[in-house]
């Protein structure tokens, strides 16, 4: 009992950072179409960028207030990713919409090329983020123990998801992307800067993923590859999920999160990736589209 | 009000529509008619800025120079757009498909609001009120066109392109678009270019007549002028 608890509780906290990575995906894949290589290492500046707020809090202020750097170290690589994001859409993806080859070439050459920068800048050796103080610890119901810091992880991640339904579905931001995404040359034709709104939508989406790195740095180590091992997982829970859909992102991380977590307790972690790999291709062979099918009524 | 000198239009690197010259006068409803594939939806769609036109395209809207500005500069200098087949959001409701219009016209810090919708687009098209929470996927042909129409005119357009807007559509919601065509023109002297398939329509409906071929305009008359055997004919020949 548990144990399925506490491999429940894994298995969402892991779904959640994957969810979290998706996010991001979703939105540059889902909606604009790009797969974007580059993704990974969004997550990796923001993982850095937490590191180097905190150094920066350790040097400059009190300790007291030491444990508010993350708090700030969020909202840094929030800010850092989205910007990194927009030069990226700006200067490289705009010019390769409609190449998905071409795209995805040129992605991978960023990620290597922002890995390298990571490695030149802050050394192949891993770095390591102190949690801060509160979120040290856990709570024990029982027999399981829900650490502090992942409770706070899923937390952020349902905080996330909140502002980003918002944007999408409450803001006139969101209904313009909404209308990009659906229809380009129609939305043009209704005088919406479908090139600015690319811009945004991809900066949101890197931006997203600078937050992930944030969780991300709770976790382990953190080194130039630590967006690779986390990317793979959230392509195929964008894929798994139905390219497009925000619910379909949801639950296709909490199905490779938890499946992979699961089997990871009974064997090793080695055959869960290619027990989820598995599971992904024989229902992809089922339903090639995904969980989820926007489906609308077709002109008559 | 919209004058095409010397366009040319090119689909990747072939060009399909070469030196192509029109004039729409201001204030009057134009139709640009002929067989399938001579190049009318692509004209429309190279005033919209949705097809790639040659360096020599002189598109003059309103005394000004359009034709090197993007699709989305040129509709918030006044053109409506009502595409073939309409192309309404389909996950969208009517309420935002008609909104999401009015926000690129607006200043910086103006709200969207139900009151910006203009009110006569409720008396010329009653189903609207009744179908704002529907998606507009979830319209039938009739009612995603009456939509499309409305959408344009919300941003207050100067002039109004429709592509073929009775294309599929029953012969009493035809009438319908027909009036409305009629109404938009002189309630608010809105000009409007209209490219059809069906000639009766555009007998009844337009003030002048273009007949297209091969991308060149081969006749153009005053519709009370036009007979309409010679029109078929020059249509079907």
């Amino acid at each position: 009992m548990e144990q399925t608890i506490n491999i429940l509780f894994n298995g969402l906290s892991l779904s959640s950072i994957i969810l979290l990575t998706s996010l991001g995906l979703a939105i540059t894949f889902g909606v604009m179409r790009v797969i974007n290589m580059a993704h990974g290492e969004f997550v990796m500046i923001g993982a850095y960028m937490t590191f180097v707020v905190q150094q920066l809090f350790a040097k400059f202020l009190p300790e007291s207030i030491g444990g508010l750097y993350y708090f700030v170290a969020i909202i840094a690589a929030f800010g850092v990713a989205f910007g990194l994001g927009s030069l990226l859409e700006k200067f490289v993806i705009s010019r390769l919409y409609g190449r998905e080859i071409d795209s995805l070439l040129a992605t991978w050459g960023i990620s290597l090329i922002l890995q390298q920068g990571a490695r030149s800048i802050f050394g192949s050796q891993g770095v390591n983020v102190t949690a801060p103080s509160f979120l040290s610890g856990g709570i024990t119901l029982g027999e399981c123990t829900f650490s502090y810091n992942r409770i706070f992880i899923i937390l952020l991640v349902a905080l996330c998801m909140g502002a980003v339904w918002l944007v999408m579905y409450k803001s006139n931001f969101g209904r313009q992307m909404r209308a990009v995404m659906q229809n380009r040359p129609m939305a043009q034709c209704m005088g919406i800067n479908s090139r600015k709104v690319d811009n945004l939508t991809f900066a949101m989406g890197s931006g997203f993923a600078g937050i992930a790195g944030c969780s991300v740095a709770l976790l382990g180590s953190i080194d130039s590859t630590v967006g690779q091992s986390y990317i793979v997982n959230s392509f195929m829970a964008v894929v798994l999920g139905g390219v497009g859909n925000l619910i379909g992102t949801v639950i296709g991380s909490g199905i490779i999160g938890i499946s992979s977590i699961f089997t990871e307790n009974y064997t090793s972690s080695t055959i869960a990736k290619a027990v989820v790999l598995l599971i992904v291709i024989v229902f992809l062979q089922k339903r090639p589209q995904g969980l989820f099918v926007i489906k609308s009524r077709n002109l008559d | 009000m919209l004058y095409l000198k010397n366009m040319d239009s090119y689909y990747g690197e072939s060009r399909v529509i070469e030196g192509l010259s029109l004039d729409i006068p201001k204030g009057k409803i134009v139709s640009l008619i002929g067989r399938n594939g001579v190049g009318k939806s692509t004209t429309l769609k190279s005033i919209m800025g949705l097809v790639k036109t040659g360096p020599e395209t002189s598109l003059v809207f309103d005394g000004k120079e359009i034709a090197k500005l993007p699709a989305y500069e040129r509709v918030r200098c006044g053109i409506g757009y009502v595409p073939q087949g309409r192309d309404i959001f389909p996950q969208m409701t009517v309420q935002e498909n008609l909104e999401l219009g009015i926000q690129p016209i607006l200043g910086r810090g103006e709200k969207v609001g139900k009151n910006k919708i203009p009110e006569y687009l409720y008396d010329l098209f009653p189903i609207l009120p009744k179908f704002a929470k529907r998606r507009g996927g979830d319209l039938s042909g009739g009612q995603q066109q009456q939509l499309a129409i409305a959408r344009a005119l919300v941003q207050d357009p100067k002039i109004l392109i429709l592509d073929e807007p009775t294309e599929g559509i029953q012969p009493s919601i035809i009438n319908d678009i027909g009036r409305a065509i009629r109404k938009i023109n002189e309630w608010k002297g809105i000009t409007v270019l209209l490219v059809e398939q069906y000639l009766d329509f555009v007998m009844e409906n337009s003030h002048y007549i273009n007949i297209m071929e091969k991308g060149n305009i081969i006749f153009h008359r005053e519709t009370s002028l036009c007979d309409k055997a010679e029109v078929q004919k020059l249509m079907t020949d």
